[in-house]
C-alpha cells in the first residue's frame, strides 16, 4: 500500500485471545492495521470477527496485546478507547431512534465538547457535524427522527457519527447487509472518500463487495486469522477456498 | 452466509420515502409549528406562573392556599423523579430520603428559633435528659441550614449515585436499593427519638427566620416561595431538557451501551440527574416544613416517596409539565377523598394509578402531543415518554 510507509497511528494487536469458559471465540489473533486502507475482515459465521473487534473495543475482556499510540487497548474502558479514537458499529443498526439525524450526529461529536458547555442547547449547527451530513448525503433528512431512516441510511448515520468523533480506526461491522446493490455501492464509494489517514476495518460477508474496495484482506476461521494478502492472494489461497467452499458455498459463488 | 435482512422490514418507516423528507429549505426554517414547540412550554409556564402566583393567592382562602402550598412543595421533589426516572430511566424509589434532608434540615433550624438563643428543643427535655447533640448547634445559623438544605444531599446522593451507578446497578436492583434506603432513613429516625423527634418528627415551631408563623402574610408569602420555585425549577428543567445535555441524557436512557461508545461514560450522565434530583426534593422538603408545620418519619418513608412517584406517572414522567401536575392531583385527591373516604381514598389512588400505567403509560402528560398530531408539524426535537425502548445496541452474538 502506498500510504503504508506513513503509517504511525497504526494498531497493532500481538497474540489476542478471548476465552468464553473455555471456549476460545478468538485464538492468537495477529494482526496490524495500517492507516489509509480500507482494510476487510471476512469469515465464515462464527469465525470469531465481531468477537475481535469487542475485544479491542472494551466489549468483551481479551488477553494478549493491542497497541495503539502507546495504549494497550485492552486495559481500558470502552469510552476511553472511543476517545482515544477507536470507533465501532455494531452488527445491528444503533442509531438513537427517537432524536433527529442532526441530534444523532450532535451528541456523537460531544465528545470533544467540555462538559459545562452541554447546558447549553445547541445554537448553530457545529461544521463538523454540518461536514458529516454533507458526506453522508443526508444533509436534506437532518431533522428527520433518526427512526424513519430506511436501513441503508441508518448504517450510513452510523458512518457519520464515526466521522464527527474524528475516529481514527472505524470498525464497521457487516455495514452493507441488508442493503441493495445501490445502497452497497454508494457505502463502498462513503468509505473511499473518507478513508484518508484513517484505518477502516471492514466486517463483511459479501464477497462482490469485497473485491471491489478492499485494499487489504484478513480471513478468519474458528478464532484464527487463516489468511491474509491482497483480494487476489487471498481468494488464490487453498485454505481460504476450503474453508468457504465447505462451509458457505454461496459465499464463494455469490457473483 | 448470512445477509441479514431481517431489520429493514421492521423499520417503522419501512423505506425512507423522499415524499415523507420535508424539502431542502426545512433546515431550522421557523415554521409556526416548530416556534410552537420551541416556545409554547415557555408560555405554558407563564400561564402556571400567573395561576399559581397570581389568580391562587387572590382567589383561595388561607387553608387551600396552604394545601396548595404543600403540594408545591412536593411538585419540586416530583420534578426530580422526572428528571431522574422519566428522562435519565433511573427509577428513584427513595426521593423521599433526600425530601427528608432538606425538611429536617429546616425544621432543626425552627425548632432552635423556637427554642431561643442558647435554648435546647423541647422535646429534648421530654424525651432525654435536656442536652442537645452537637451536630444541631450549626443549624442555628440560618446561612448554614440553606448551605444545607442544598450541600447535605448534594453530598449524599453523589456518594450514593457513585456507588450505585458507576457498579452499572440498573433497572429492578436500582429501584430496591433507592427504596431500601427510605425505609433505612425512616426506621433510623424513628429510632433515634433524642436526636430527631422519634416516630413523632418535628414539630411546634413559631417563627421562620424571624417570621411569625402565625402572621396570615407570612403565611402567604410562604406560598409564594412554594409556588415561586416551582416556576424557577420548571425553567431550569425547561433549559435542561432543550440542552445537550438533556438530550445526551435521554440517549442513555434509551441505550446506555451506546452511548459509551460514542466516548461517554454513562454513570456520569446518569449521576448529574441523580444528583439534582435530590437536590429538588432537599428544596422541596425545607419549604414543605414552614407551611406544614410539622415533619415526621411518615412525611419522607418509602410510601411516601411510592406517593410522590404515584403522581409523576400520573401526570407523565418524561414529560416538563407532567410532574408538577401530578404532583398537585395527587395532593389535591389526596386531601378531597380522604375527607370524604378516610380508608378507602388509597385503593381509589392505586386504582387509578394501575389505568394509568396500563392505558396511558406516558402519563396524562403525553395525550398533548397525540393531540398535536393532528396537527401536522415536526416533531423530531422532542424526545418522547420512556418506554419506548430502542435498540439495546448488543452485538448480536449469532446463534
Ligand atoms: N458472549 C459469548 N459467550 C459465548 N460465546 C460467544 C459469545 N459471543 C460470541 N460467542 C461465540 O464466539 C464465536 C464467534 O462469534 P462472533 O460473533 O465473533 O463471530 P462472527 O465472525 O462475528 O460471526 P458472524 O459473521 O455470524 O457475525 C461464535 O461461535 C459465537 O457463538
Ligand atoms: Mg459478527
Amino acid at each position: 500500500m502506498t500510504a503504508s510507509f506513513l503509517a504511525e497511528d497504526y494498531l497493532e494487536i500481538r497474540d489476542l485471545t478471548v476465552d468464553f469458559d473455555g471456549f476460545k471465540a478468538v485464538d492468537g489473533v495477529d494482526l496490524t492495521l495500517l492507516q489509509g486502507r480500507l482494510h476487510f475482515l471476512i469469515g465464515p459465521n462464527g469465525a470469531g470477527k465481531t468477537t475481535l473487534v469487542d475485544a479491542l473495543t472494551g466489549l468483551v475482556r481479551g488477553t494478549g496485546g493491542a497497541k495503539f499510540r502507546d495504549h494497550d487497548l485492552l486495559t481500558m474502558k470502552s469510552h476511553m478507547i472511543v476517545r482515544l479514537g477507536i470507533g465501532r458499529t455494531f452488527q445491528t443498526a444503533s442509531v438513537f431512534e427517537q432524536l433527529s439525524v442532526l441530534q444523532n450526529l450532535d451528541i456523537a461529536a460531544g465528545v470533544h465538547r467540555a462538559a459545562r458547555r452541554s447546558v447549553f442547547a445547541r445554537g448553530r449547527v457545529p461544521e463538523r457535524v454540518e461536514q458529516a451530513l454533507e458526506t453522508i448525503g443526508l444533509a436534506d433528512l437532518a431533522h428527520r427522527p433518526a427512526g424513519i431512516l430506511a436501513h441503508g441510511q441508518k448504517q450510513w448515520l452510523e458512518v457519520g457519527m464515526l466521522l464527527v468523533q474524528d475516529a481514527k480506526v472505524m470498525f464497521l461491522d457487516e455495514t452493507v447487509a441488508g442493503m441493495s446493490s445501490g445502497e452497497r455501492e454508494e457505502t463502498g464509494e462513503l468509505l473511499k472518500r473518507i478513508v484518508g489517514d484513517r484505518t477502516i476495518v471492514v466486517i463483511e460477508h459479501d464477497m462482490d463487495f469485497m473485491r471491489r474496495y478492499a485494499d487489504f484482506v484478513t480471513v478468519m476461521h474458528t478464532g484464527r486469522v487463516l489468511a491474509e494478502g491482497t483480494v487476489a492472494e487471498v481468494q488464490a489461497d487453498q485454505r481460504v477456498q476450503e474453508v468457504y467452499l465447505g462451509t458457505a458455498t454461496e459465499a464463494a459463488t455469490h457473483g | 452466509m448470512t445477509l441479514t435482512t431481517t431489520r429493514s422490514a421492521n423499520e417503522p418507516g419501512g423505506g425512507a420515502d423522499p415524499a415523507v423528507a420535508p424539502p431542502a429549505h426545512g433546515r431550522r426554517r421557523a415554521s409556526p409549528a416548530r416556534l410552537l414547540d420551541t416556545y409554547g412550554s415557555l408560555i405554558a409556564i407563564g400561564v402556571i406562573a400567573v395561576v399559581l402566583l397570581v389568580w391562587a393567592p387572590s382567589s383561595l382562602s388561607q387553608f387551600r392556599l396552604d394545601n396548595l402550598g404543600k403540594y408545591c412543595a412536593l411538585a419540586l421533589a416530583s420534578m426530580g423523579i422526572g428528571l431522574a426516572w422519566g428522562r435519565g430511566g433511573m427509577l428513584v424509589l427513595g426521593q423521599g430520603v433526600f425530601f427528608g434532608l432538606g425538611a429536617y434540615a429546616m425544621a432543626m433550624h425552627m425548632k432552635l428559633e423556637a427554642a431561643g438563643p442558647g435554648g435546647v428543643p423541647d422535646f429534648m427535655t421530654l424525651y432525654g435528659d435536656g442536652t442537645m447533640p452537637s451536630w444541631w448547634e450549626p443549624f442555628r445559623s440560618a446561612p448554614f441550614t440553606i448551605f444545607a438544605i442544598v450541600a447535605l444531599p448534594a453530598v449524599v446522593s453523589f456518594i450514593l449515585g457513585y456507588a450505585i451507578v458507576k457498579r452499572r446497578v440498573k433497572g429492578a436492583y436500582f429501584a430496591i436499593l433507592t427504596q431500601a434506603m427510605a425505609v433505612a432513613f425512616a426506621t433510623l429516625l424513628i429510632a433515634t427519638i433524642k436526636q430527631t423527634g422519634g416516630f413523632n418528627g418535628l414539630n411546634t415551631f413559631s417563627t421562620v427566620f424571624g417570621h411569625n408563623l402565625f402572621d396570615p402574610e407570612v403565611k402567604r408569602n410562604l406560598y409564594r416561595v412554594a409556588a415561586g420555585l416551582v416556576v424557577v425549577f420548571l425553567l431550569v428543567l425547561w433549559q435542561l431538557y432543550r440542552s445537550r445535555y438533556g438530550e445526551l441524557l435521554v440517549a442513555t436512557r434509551d441505550a446506555e451501551e451506546r452511548i459509551r461508545f460514542l466516548g461517554y461514560d454513562p454513570a456520569n450522565i446518569k449521576l448529574v440527574a441523580f444528583v439534582i434530583a435530590a437536590v429538588m426534593a432537599s428544596i422541596g422538603g425545607a419549604v414543605f416544613v414552614p407551611i406544614a408545620g410539622i415533619i415526621s418519619p411518615t412525611n419522607v418513608d418509602a410510601s411516601a416517596s411510592i406517593m410522590l412517584l404515584a403522581g409523576v406517572a400520573l401526570g407523565g414522567r418524561a414529560s416538563l409539565f407532567g410532574p408538577v401536575l401530578g404532583a398537585i392531583a395527587v395532593g389535591y385527591g389526596r386531601s378531597t377523598l380522604s375527607e370524604t373516604f378516610p380508608t378507602q381514598w388509597t385503593y381509589f389512588l392505586g386504582a387509578l394509578f394501575i389505568v394509568v400505567i396500563v392505558l396511558l403509560p406516558g402519563g396524562v402528560a403525553s395525550l398533548w402531543p397525540k393531540l398535536r398530531s393532528r396537527w401536522p408539524s415536526p416533531t423530531a426535537e422532542t424526545p418522547a415518554n420512556g418506554d419506548h425502548d430502542v435498540d439495546r445496541s448488543q452485538p448480536a452474538v449469532p446463534a
